[in-house]
Order: C-alpha cells, then structure tokens, then sequence
C-alpha cells in the first residue's frame, strides 16, 4: 500500500491532468467560432444577400457579387428535405413505439440505426442512383431527397423515444371510450409527445443543414440564379455548404471572403436550430 | 323512452372511423417504415449493383488489395490506397482523441459543479454541431499554414540535419496531408466519445462510489475503481460511434488531406480517403469504368461502416445487459 501522502498527490496530479485535457480541448472550439465570426463579419454585405455570384470575372470587373441563389437554393432543398423525411421518420418511429408486436420492428430499429451511421456521402451517392440518373440531370430535388436520407433515421429514432415516453395507460384510456386506435395516436399521443417530436426535428434539421457531403453530386451547385422557377427544383441548385466548399477551394481571394461570409450563415442557422431544440427540451422539463 | 336511449347507444361509428379506419392508417404507417427498411436496404445493393463493373473486372480482393489508381492511361483501379487512407486517419484520430474525451467526461460527470458541467457539455455539443465545411474552410485558411509553419517545417528541417533516415517517413511538410486531416478529425470526433461517456458515467448508481469512497479512496481511485470500470461499455461503444463518424466524416477531410492517389502515404505528406476521393472525383469521372470504381470505393465504405456499426451496436447491448441495468 502506498503512502497516504503520494495517494493525494496521485490525486492531485490527475485532477490537474484532467483540467488540462478540458481546457486543451475548449480551446480550439473557441478559436474556430471566433475567426468564423470576426471573418465573416467582416465579408458580410448587403450584395451577399442580393446578387448573384456569376463567374470568377465578374468580380474582377468590378461589378457586385453574392450568394442569394445559394441562400435561396437552401432553403428550397432544407425545405424539401424536411416534406418528404417527416411522413418517413415519424411513420417509421410510430411503427416502433406503437406497433411494439409487428414482427418486422427488429430489422426495422436495426437498419435505422445503420442508416444513421451510414457516411452521408454514400446517402449522397444513393440519391444520385436512385433520383439523378432516371431523371438524368442534377437537380434539387435529388439534393432534397439526399438531405432526407440524413435526416429521417434521427427523426425515427426522436419519435420513437418521445412516443414511448408517454405512459400506455393515456393509450388505453382513450381506446376505454372507445376511440379507434388510429385516432388515439393522431390526436392524444402525438400532440402529448409533440415538444419531442419537434426537439427530433430540429436536431434532424441540423445535422442535414451542415452536410455538404450528399450534395456535391446531387444538387451540384449554381452560380447563377436559375430563369424559371422550375429551375429550383429540377435543375441545378446551389446550397450553403456545397457553395462553402467550392468558394474555399477556388483560387480567388475575393471567393475565399465570401467563403467566410457563407461560413457564419451557415453556422448561425445550425446553431440557432440546436439552440431552439435546447430551449424546447427545457421548457419540458420545467413543465 | 328507453327505446329512444338504446337506439342513440348503438349507433356505431362509420367503418371508415372504426375498423377500416384502423386498417388503413396501420398499412400506411407499415408502409413507411417498410420504406425506411428497403432505403438502407437499397444503399447496399445499389453501390453493389453500380460498383459491380468495376469490382467484376478486377475481382473482390483484387480491387480491394489494388493499389493502382490510374483513371488517365493504363485504367486500372484499385481502393487499397483509400482503405489505409481511411483506417489510418480514423484510428489516428481515435488514438488521439481518447485520452482527452474521457478526461473531459470525467471533468464534467464527477469534478465541475454542477452550473461549470452544464456549460461544458454544450460547448462540447457545440463542437458536434458545427459543419464539417465550416471546420474545413478554417483548416485551410488558418490551420494549415500554422501547423506548417510552426510544428512540420521545423521538425522536417531537425531531421533533415540530424536524422536523414526519418524524412522519407515524414514526407513533404506542405501543410496539407494525412497528419493535418487526422489533427481535425480528432477535434471532430471528441464530442461523440465525450457524450456517451458522459451518459455512462451518469449511469453509475451513487452506491458504487460511496462503497468506495467508504472504503477510503481518494476521489481519483474512485473514479478509477468504481466508476470507470463500470461504464467501460459505454465508453466502448462511445469509441466505436466516433469511429464510425471518422470513417465517414468526407467534407473537412477532402479539404485538407492532399489529395494524393498513390501509395505509400507519409505522415506530413498527403494521402486520401475512401470518403474523400469519391468527393473529389465523382463529378469529374468521364470514364464508365471510373465511375463504376468509385461506386465501388463507396460499396467498400458501407462495408467497413457497417461493421463499425453493428460492433457498436453489439457492444452497447452486451454491456448493458451485464452491467445490470436494463436499457
């Protein structure tokens, strides 16, 4: 047994290790967040939001330049991912917490579980089989359908845990006063389990938002506003991190500013999502 | 009178509402999560049935073990290169990342009050939250240049003077390389490893460290004896999650890995992933047989990612049934 004495000091010496571990690892956090923001403020402008980006010579002609195709080109991906991920996600999690006897409920938890796992590149290269080749071109809605294939196993997963928290008695309350099952579901435990259901897809939401990976070679990226509006969805699309990664990548100093300026969007929009999804799972737990 | 509240009784509702209502809502919501099923299900046949050229052509383990990347003369592929590429980064990573991550569970879980630990985990959680683009674009702009200047150029130019058998194994200190990728990758995969560990730490019943504690150990040999063995399945399966994101973390790692096709990889020099090529040469492959290669690279990269998964999946459930709570 060893002394007393080197026990403490053992003690001592390892609290301090720790210490030294949490603060070396805080560190670099804090200093990505701050160059993302004092870089990108400072290539923050009233054109990003309004022009479109055109080609390298554009802005060496002087004339302005930005990112509102992407900024508009997210949104119209973000938001087709979220319609055709939710119908799967909260089916799929429905099935699970509700339906505990199917015999299919095993494959099902596992192959979710799988598919989140899954590198969100090869989610990518699944869209690119399955909704760019048949229609032959690049194309929003491939990037929509990409961004789907990251975000509906974490929403399967956030329904099945926030519908299993809800007690089976509520469930076998409302079949006593004779309510079909269906209706149980749509209209007792679904709106008693709807703060996580609505934590699920924020996170969901984040999670896709930031990916850039599925989108290179599903929505392939635009410098230029689309001339229909079909073009949004059909065509080509450029979206915030696809964008990011081609503006770091590019050989122009102009392109590498403007690179930062699609950094601290991108990540205000993330951050802002989770912190929502933070405030949401805190207002359930005081109440 | 009493026929009146009989009647009213036995109306029953439309079948639509009732049984048949059931029914359908039931099949369709089995249909989705069938739907779900067959997705991940197609993920594997489809790289397979897409890949299939190349990996006929050059035989499973032939393309597997190939170490030729040539998609300008000869077209010959193999994914060897992208497979150490991958591991050797990931297990990096892992290998860097441990240490740390459980030393800031153990931070949070047994040392900060309680305010300290809640500040903490969402910094860590923050770490996760942010895009692998935006930890790309500033391993670009600022921290290549640094660990260039700083760490790769000094340590090349020492061996360069003192030990000139090192520097063919330290390759060419250009910034961007297998040692700049595995760097980030581990400050990417410290979050995942934390959480879980974190959870597992919270799971150990307060019995087991006042039996320690009673039994007059320092607050360390507590953590050491009672809680860190305790939760050694969580933390596993902690490990195996992280390295399933390392595996197939792409965007921050094609920004800054180099890009280099050809074995042998050195430890400054660039290299490439599995992830990382199929990013950079998909949308230029003019080639059917590039192509069809590449699906193939990604088929490989289900393969690996699959197994990191079930082991994890395997080890979380084997240690929670034996640590004696059910989960």
């Amino acid at each position: 047994m060893r002394s007393l004495r080197s026990r403490y000091a053992r003690d001592n010496v390892m609290l301090g290790f720790i210490i030294l571990n949490t603060v070396a690892v805080l560190i670099p956090l804090f200093i990505i967040i701050g160059y993302v923001i004092v870089q990108g403020f400072n290539y923050i402008s009233l054109d990003l939001f309004t022009k479109e980006l055109g080609s390298p010579t554009r802005n060496m002609m002087g004339e302005p330049t930005g990112l509102v195709h992407t900024i508009i080109g997210t949104a119209v991906v973000d938001i087709m991912a979220v319609l055709i991920s939710i119908p799967f996600g909260i089916g799929a999690g429905v099935m699970l917490s509700e339906y505990p006897d199917h015999w299919a409920n095993p494959i099902l938890r596992v192959l979710n579980d799988t598919l989140n796992g899954m590198p969100a590149v090869l989610k990518g290269l699944l869209a690119f089989v399955l909704v760019v080749k048949p229609m032959g071109s690049f194309s929003g809605l491939s990037g929509g359908v990409a961004l789907a294939f990251v975000m509906f196993p974490i929403i399967a997963r956030a329904t099945e845990s926030a519908l299993m928290n809800i007690p089976w008695s509520i469930r076998e309350a409302g079949l006593a006063i004779g309510l079909p099952r269906w209706r149980v579901i749509l209209s007792t435990i679904i709106p008693a389990a709807k703060v996580g259901l609505v934590t699920g897809f924020l996170i969901a939401f984040a999670r896709a938002a930031g990916e850039a990976a599925p989108l290179v070679f599903t929505s392939f990226g635009n410098n230029y506003l689309p001339v229909k509006w079909t073009g949004w969805i059909f065509g080509p699309v450029d979206t915030l991190p696809q964008r990011l990664y081609n503006l770091a990548i590019s050989p122009y100093e102009h392109w590498h500013g403007m690179g930062w300026a699609a950094a601290i969007i991108l990540l205000v929009v993330i951050i802002a999502s989770f912190a929502a999804a933070r405030f949401f799972i805190r207002d359930k737990k005081q109440g | 009178m009493s026929e009146k509240n009989t009647k009213k009784i036995n109306i029953s509702p439309s079948a639509l509402y009732g049984w048949l209502g059931d029914r359908i809502f039931a099949v369709s919501v089995f249909v989705l999560g069938f739907i779900v099923i067959f997705t991940t299900l197609a993920m594997a046949i489809s790289l397979y049935y897409e890949g299939s050229e190349a990996i006929t052509k050059f035989g499973f383990w032939g393309f597997m073990t190939g170490e030729k990347w040539d998609a300008a003369i000869t077209m010959e592929f193999g994914a060897w290169p992208f497979i150490v590429g991958t591991v050797s980064t990931s297990l990096g990573a892992l290998a860097l990342s441990f240490i740390p991550a459980i030393a800031i569970a153990v931070f949070t879980a047994e040392y900060a009050p309680h305010w300290l630990s809640h500040i903490i985990e969402n910094l860590v959680n923050l770490i996760a939250a942010v895009p692998s683009v935006v930890i790309g674009i500033w391993g670009v702009f600022v921290f290549t240049p640094w660990i260039r200047d700083t760490v790769y150029i000094p340590v090349y130019m020492w061996s360069l003077e003192n030990a000139p058998g090192l520097t063919p194994i330290l390759g060419n200190p250009i910034g961007y390389g297998m040692m700049t990728a595995t760097i980030i990758l581990t400050i990417m995969i410290i979050p995942f490893t934390t959480a879980l560990t974190v959870d597992a730490f919270r799971m150990v019943p307060k019995e087991q460290r006042e039996a320690a504690s009673a039994l007059g150990a320092t607050k360390w040999e507590v953590i050491r004896m009672a809680v860190i063995p305790y939760s050694r399945g969580g933390i596993l399966a902690g490990t195996m999650l992280s390295l399933g994101r390392a595996i197939g973390e792409t965007m921050a790692v094609a920004m800054l890995i180099g890009n280099k096709n050809t074995l042998p990889f050195t430890i400054f020099g660039p290299g490439s992933t599995m992830a990382s090529v199929i990013v950079n040469e998909f949308r230029e492959a003019v080639e059917n047989i590039h192509l069809t290669s590449l699906m193939a690279v990604g088929f490989y990269l289900f393969l690996i990612s699959l197994i990191v998964n079930l082991a994890a999946a395997y080890i979380q459930r084997k240690y929670a049934v034996t640590g004696g709570r059910a989960v």
